[in-house]
């Protein structure tokens, strides 16, 4: 009987106060922020597309009223420039260099750690320290370590890294100075990115491993399972969401490179400004100040386009192989 | 019989201990070798910001400064004007931190607590702008707050916000991971002490201020962090828009700042030292509030 007298009351409450009789209240809660996400999110995401099948825009309207004529013009002329092609080319190359090797280095690196007792809180703080960096500040690092200072017969030194390969008879190599090639410029971004990447990861699947449960492994070892075998059909099943994860994302971050380049070789995205390391997000912000608008929008649809496609390939391939 | 089988179980273990000690001793030396290639570059960083410009250009390379010099580091704050960074920096990070908890606090809020029409679809419309690369907005956005208005054939000056700070604050305010982040916080505080709170007749607002974010501090703080280290690391958006001597944030300055001396020589030792300037608050936040960041950057993947 109490309880039937409580029960009615306490939907009352609930109604009056969580159904919203103020709907006005939560929409003010609300404001603020949606009126910005409408200004700089929403209108810009509807305009984005605008632009870029507006035929030649260039960010303002015709004088006397006449409207830029729709068509996929920009996407082709995009498509066609030389400029673009190249940045299409690095990107793609850096996302399918940096990607396996950044998650195949963290992923050993995380078994090794989660099989130590001793001294792994110290590996683990080392192995997390270039996570919080600015990417700026440690690309001009690595430059500075690949760079050699002086020319011709001038040369003082070749830089930390050549000296240290030649220890081991190579070199010296010219990999960021002026006239160095493409291929060792694309070392340098590649191995930063590397070094970069790998903290990320590292935690990601650390935390992973460590929850696994020790029965699977027990398993293994009282069937005399080898390690490897172990490794293979234990571990990577089951740290593969983990995996999924980290792949994704570097692949989606790896698209978007610009600043660690930036960081290497300054604004000129390549050795004394030349621009042969230029990736498709530099090469939209190359064109933004000089309103070739309609162009810039449709090279960055391409990229929403590709990241969706990689998230798609992603999704697909994880529903199949992913063990949950 | 006995004997034998003995004897074969004692080495077989013999021989598993051996495998065991050299598996680990495999381990150590990977991630030693790992660790080493790991903080090379910060260790480079420091080391040359201590040494003098001929010690740095030597042949043969030093991994230990002969004669530590600390000209470098007045030499990082003058050429790179690092003080008026720091200042602008710590100014547009500071308001775009506080105006950001604001608006994240009562739109988490709604979220969490309230019932409208239309919930639903307003979140889902939010997150699925986390889908978005910010590149796409970029584009428009510096056309508006560059007073290029679509409808019109001439760029308004009056409405050319670029150069002043506000620009580096407002169209990066609204992150709708922070709304998500702190919607989640929101959500693990029990109804109950909410609807206690009606009862009582305190006000949402009341509520919310008392009652909430006490609750949801470390979720602030994360918040906080990751807002601060925003400003930090910017690039890209300020290099468009606000890039002169007045408003320019650390990270651009630090980028456009020239240690070239009348001779065409860049002053290595002198920008080793400004980046471990910029570096070491970087390395101060990693080292007392890791977990923080942790909390936030595990859950979406991105950085500061």
């Amino acid at each position: 009987m109490n309880k039937d007298l409580k029960k009615p009351k306490n939907r009352i409450s609930l109604k009056g106060d969580l159904d919203g009789r103020n709907q006005y209240k939560a929409w003010l809660y609300l404001s603020p922020a949606l009126i910005l996400l409408l200004i700089f999110s929403f209108y810009p995401l509807i305009n984005t597309f605008r632009m870029a099948f507006a035929n030649g825009y260039n960010g303002l309207a015709i004088v006397g009223g006449e409207t830029f004529d729709f068509g996929i013009e920009n996407f082709k002329t995009v498509v066609n420039y030389v400029d673009f092609k190249l940045c299409l080319k690095n990107t793609l190359l850096l996302c399918v260099i940096t990607v396996p090797i950044s998650t195949v280095l963290a992923l050993l690196i995380a078994v090794a750690l989660n099989s130590i007792k001793p001294l792994q809180k110290i590996y683990q703080t080392i192995f997390f320290l270039p996570y919080v960096t600015n990417s700026i500040a440690i690309g001009m690092v690595f430059n500075a370590m690949f760079t050699r200072v002086g020319l011709g017969d001038l040369i003082q030194t070749q830089g930390i890294i050549n000296n240290i390969i030649g220890i081991f008879g190579i070199g010296p190599i010219n990999f960021v100075n002026v006239g160095s090639s493409w291929g060792a410029n694309m070392f340098v971004v590649c191995t930063y990115i590397v070094w970069n990447a790998i903290p990320f990861k590292i935690l990601v699947l650390l935390g992973g491993l460590q929850n696994v449960n020790k029965q699977y492994y027990e398993a293994a070892k009282i069937d005399g399972t080898s390690k490897l075998r172990t490794f293979f059909k234990i571990t990577i099943p089951l740290v593969s969401p983990m995996l999924a994860y980290v792949i994704i994302t570097s692949f989606i971050g790896g698209f978007k490179e610009y600043s660690s380049i930036v960081g290497i070789f300054g604004e000129g995205m390549g050795p004394g400004g030349n621009g042969q390391m230029n990736t498709i997000v530099g090469y939209v912000y190359n064109m933004l100040p000089k309103s070739n608008l309609g162009n810039a929008s449709a090279a960055s649809l391409i990229l929403f386009g590709i990241i969706l496609i990689v998230t798609a390939i992603n999704g697909y391939v994880s529903k199949k192989k992913v063990h949950y | 019989m006995n004997k034998t089988n003995d004897i074969n179980v004692s080495s077989l273990s013999k021989a598993q201990r051996t495998s065991k000690i050299i598996r680990y001793t495999v381990i150590y030396i990977f991630l030693t070798i790992m660790a080493v290639i790991v903080i090379f570059p910060f260790y480079w960083m420091i080391i040359s910001s201590f040494k003098t410009l001929e010690e740095y250009r030597a042949n043969v390379p030093t991994l230990w400064p002969q004669h530590i010099v600390f000209e470098n580091f007045s030499e990082a704050f003058s050429k790179a004007n690092l003080w008026d960074l720091f200042l602008h920096t710590m100014y547009v990070g500071l308001i775009s931190t506080v105006l950001s908890l604001i608006v994240t606090v009562l739109s988490a809020f709604a979220f969490a607590r309230l019932n409208f029409k239309g919930k639903n679809v307003v979140f889902g419309l939010l997150m699925a702008t986390m889908m978005v690369p910010g590149e796409l907005y970029t584009i428009t956005n510096y056309m508006t707050v560059s007073g290029r208005l679509p409808f019109l054939s001439e760029p308004v000056e009056s409405l050319d916000f670029t150069n002043t700070f506000a620009v580096l604050i407002f169209p990066m305010l609204v992150s709708v991971f922070y709304i998500y982040l702190l919607r989640q916080t929101f959500l693990q505080i029990p109804n109950e002490l909410y609807l206690a709170a009606k009862v009582d007749g305190t006000s949402d607002f009341k509520y919310l201020w008392k009652v909430m974010l006490p609750l949801s501090v470390s979720t602030i703080i994360t918040i906080t962090i990751l807002k601060m280290m925003g400003a930090w690391n910017a690039y890209i958006w300020p290099r468009l828009v606000a890039n002169d001597a007045a408003h320019q944030l650390i990270t651009n300055g630090l980028r456009g700042a020239s240690f070239t001396n009348e001779f065409g020589d860049v002053n290595y030792p002198a920008q080793m030292a400004a980046v471990t300037i910029v570096s070491i608050p970087l390395f101060l936040v990693f080292v007392f509030l890791r977990k923080y960041i942790m909390r936030g950057v595990s859950r979406s993947g991105i950085k500061g």
